[in-house]
This record gives structure tokens, sequence and C-alpha cells, in this order.
């Protein structure tokens, strides 16, 4: 009977301090409670016509394209153009398989086309892109590809595609990286000319 | 025995009378004294407050001759910070690096960089003891290295606010962890404690050019610092609380830097939690650090 006493009381014992474990691990877990939905930033729920864009990045006098082209015969025939070249020496965006007019309408030259054959202005360039970069483009809508500027909670300037990216050479370009931090032997150096300079004052006179 | 503690008691009396009167008469200015005697930050009145800031903004205008304005702004309603950063897409620019050092009135020389970047053997993965913060190549991202920025990951269960003993440093109901360099004693007691290494310590008087000098300031944040204080990234306290991004997030070329409120269900911060892969530095420490890793690809 004493034997069994001893059994339960131990087995309270550590069946409270479990408890008291539990408990004070589990305060630790803040809650949170969620934003109502008229406070939130309505990122998700984007309309085009709410973006904030920088201008859109044109070479210098190519804009608009019947600047040109009103006085020119269209042809549909995959070519190396004679105008462009600066174009035509750096495009590797499927080389391969594409060309001018699988982006550019031929009949409407102010314009860009969809795979459907529908037309867009150069300022909704991102539905082109989004076409075949789906992940990437589903990623922008919500702000988490690309770059966005102005106010966490608020108004925000967006940058599109074609301000990072070619759409010609679409592949990020490298930088040259801002000046690393001083190392350890660069501050002995500069200490060492700071107190050196004084001594050799001293000596001359 | 009664002399005895009447004497000792008599010597104490006199001690501080003296060291007080000393403090008067050693030609420190009354400023200085008002300082010295200032509270810790969360206990002074909203009139305190109003009158400490007035007193800043005028030593510095006097030690830099522009007009700052000091804000006291407190935390908003209903917002917790976080941040992500994208590290498919960093390429180790150090773009961040330097506005950081602008926006918050960072020390020059010596030099205080709030944010390392850290180069990473692709082969390693992340590995602090095989990373490097003094690369300076031609151009960036490097062929088989990926990059890591390190500063305050504002801990949920900050290790430098619990090891202080002078509660200068502590964490705002915004999450951001802050110091009080008045009240600061700089015993870098919370730089030991740091795991990241996101804490500095200055050395000397900061110096800092007075044409790059931002006056638009936080008491707790990038107001100018004086010697003998730590110091460390504040999610640049003075932008986000009037709704603005960091400086970092602003200047980033590639966009892999993400700041929001993680109470806010549509905020770029939740989706990433919710859908991107997503990682913390030394989760085995149980920090619960606000800064979040993420790949974006």
């Amino acid at each position: 009977m004493k034997v069994n006493n001893h059994i339960s009381s131990g087995t309270i014992f550590i069946l409270l301090a479990f408890l008291l474990i539990v408990s004070v691990s589990c305060r630790n877990r803040r809650q949170t409670k969620e934003l109502p939905k008229e406070k939130r930033a309505h990122v998700a729920a984007m309309n085009v016509n709410d973006i904030s864009v920088p201008p859109l990045p044109f070479s210098d006098g190519i804009f608009p394209c019947t600047d040109c082209h009103a006085h020119q015969t269209p042809s549909p025939i995959k070519r190396v153009l004679n105008w462009h070249e600066d174009i035509d020496t750096i495009f590797s965006h499927d080389k391969e398989n594409r060309w001018c007019l699988d982006c550019h309408s031929l009949a409407s030259r102010d314009s860009l086309k969809l795979a459907s054959g529908k037309l867009i202005p150069f300022r909704e360039s991102f539905k082109l892109c989004g076409q075949c970069h789906g992940d990437k483009y589903r990623d922008w809508k919500v702000g988490v590809h690309g770059k966005r500027t102005g106010e966490w909670n608020g108004k925000r300037e967006y940058l599109l595609c074609v301000h990072c990216h070619n759409p010609h050479s679409p592949k990020f370009k490298s930088l040259k990286p801002e000046a690393p931090p001083h190392l350890l032997g660069d501050i002995e150096k500069d200490q060492e000319i700071q107190t050196q300079k004084p001594r050799q004052d001293a000596r001359q006179k | 025995m009664q002399d005895k503690n009447n004497s000792r008691r008599t010597f104490l009396k006199n001690l501080s009378t003296t060291a007080l009167s000393t403090i008067l008469l050693s030609g420190c200015s009354s400023q200085a004294v008002e300082e010295f005697f200032q509270r810790n930050f969360r206990e002074l009145s909203k009139s305190d407050v109003d009158r400490i800031i007035n007193k800043l903004e005028d030593k510095y205008f006097l030690k830099y001759g522009k007009k700052f304005h000091v804000s006291a702004e407190p935390a908003m309603d209903e917002t917790e910070f976080a941040y992500g950063l994208d590290l498919s897409r960093c390429i180790g620019c150090r773009r961040c690096v330097h506005a950081c050092v602008k926006e918050n009135n960072q020390s020059r020389e010596p030099q205080i960089h709030w944010i390392q970047v850290l180069q990473m053997d692709k082969e390693k993965g992340i590995d602090f003891s095989h990373s490097n913060v003094h690369y300076n190549p031609e151009l960036v991202p490097e062929e088989g290295h990926f990059y890591l920025p390190v500063s305050c990951q504002h801990c949920r269960n900050p290790q430098c606010i619990a090891v202080c003993p002078a509660k200068a440093t502590w964490q705002e109901p915004d999450g951001i962890v802050v110091v009080d360099y008045n009240w600061c004693i700089g015993c870098r007691y919370c730089m030991a404690a740091c795991p990241y290494g996101a804490r500095h310590f200055n050395w000397a008087e900061p110096t800092i050019p007075v044409e790059e000098i931002n006056t638009e300031t936080h008491y707790l944040g990038n107001r100018p610092r004086p010697k003998g204080v730590v110091e460390k990234c504040t999610f640049c306290v003075q932008r986000v609380r009037k709704g603005k991004y960091p400086a970092c997030v602003e200047i980033c070329p590639v966009g892999s830097r993400k700041f929001g409120n993680l109470l806010d269900p549509d905020s770029e911060i939740r989706y990433i939690l919710e859908n991107k892969r997503v990682l913390v530095l030394k989760e085995e420490l149980n920090t619960e650090p606000r800064f979040y890793y993420f790949y974006g690809v």
C-alpha cells in the first residue's frame, strides 16, 4: 500500500512538472491577430491602371515605331534586318525559335502582340512576358519578383519586367560592386600615416 | 559601534557630495550634466521627450550647422515588421551597405557598416567560417558564389536585450530592436551575445561628412551617435514608421529585399512566408529572427 502511494505521488509530481513546462513554453508563442480587410495593403488586388511606373526604358528616338515604319512595306519573312543592328547583335531570347514578329505586331507597329494575336500597348508588356514566364509573372503581381519602391502600406511604384531585363537579351547584367569594408590592415596603415606625419615634421625642424 | 556606523554614513554622504560638486565644478556644461541624469527613454513623459529632442536638435545644429529633425514617432498600431531577402537574386553589389551608411549616418572613420554582405561558396552552402566579406572583383556575381547580406535579425527572442545590464536596448511593439544611445553605457555585452555580429561599437567620435548627413532622424534610430555607444540596424525606423520602405529595399537593383507587415495577410512578406522556401540564420539558437531569407526561384 505504501509503495503504491509512493508511485502515485511521484507520477502526479512528474505530471505537474510536465504541465508547468508546457504552459511556460506555450506562453512564449504569441498569438498574432490578423488585420481587418480595410487596413490591408491590397497588394494582391492589383489593377493594371493603378500601377505607377517610371517612364519606359526606350532607346532615344526609337518610339513611336510608326515614325519610320509608316513609310515602309511590311514583310513577314524571317531575315536579318538591315536596321536595328544593335538589337540583332545582342538578341539572345530564344534566338533559335523566335524573332521580331513573335512579340511585335506587323499590322500595328506601335503595339505588342500576344500569342493569341491580341494587341497590347508597350506599357503593358508584362502581359507578353507573362505568357511564357507565368511563375515570375505571378510573383511579380504580388510584389515578390521584381522591385517596388514607395510605401510598404500604401502607394508604391512598380518596376516593369523591361526596367531590369532587356527584352531582347533578358539576362540580368553584372554590376561593379561598391567598395568593400576596410581591412584591419587598412586601418592600421591609416593610423601609421597619421602618427608618422607629425614625427617627420619634427625631424625636419 | 554606533560611532563606527555613523562615520561610514558620513563618509559616503561626503563622498557623494564631493562627486556631485566635482561634476558641477569640473567645467561640464549644464547640458552634459542634464544628459547624465536623463532617465531611460521608455520612462520619459511626453513633455520630457519634447524637451530632450529640442535640446538634441540644437546640439546637432551647433555641431553640423544643419537643421535636424529628430522624431520620437512611436510604433504604429497593428504592425509587426518582418523582412525578406531573396538569396537567389542577391548579386552582392553592396548598394545596400552604402545606402544604409548614408541613410543612417554611420561613421565613415572609424568605419561602421550595419550590413555585411558575405560571399559564400555554392559548393559549401551557408557556411560562415568560409565566407568572405572583403571580395572585390571587377563584376559581381562571381561564378560559383552566392551572397548573403547580414544585419540585425530583429529576433523575437533577442539575446542582446537579455544581457544588457542597463536596459538600454529593447524591442518595440512593432518588433524593431532599438538602442537608447543616451542610456547605453558601452559595455558591449550585447555585441558578445549577438550571434549575427549585427551590433557595432563607436570606438571613437563618429565622423560623417557634413554634406552627406541625413537630417531626417529618429531618436532611437539614425540620429548622430556619441562616442562609446552601440548601434545597429533599426529597419530604418525613421522611414518605416512613416510608411516608407527601408533605404536598403529602395536601393536594391535586383529587388531581392522585401519588407512588410506580418499582420497583414495581403502583404508581400506574408506571401513569401506562405509560398516560398524560407530559412532563418542559426535557427538552432532559438532566437526566432524576423529576418527571413528565401529562394524566389
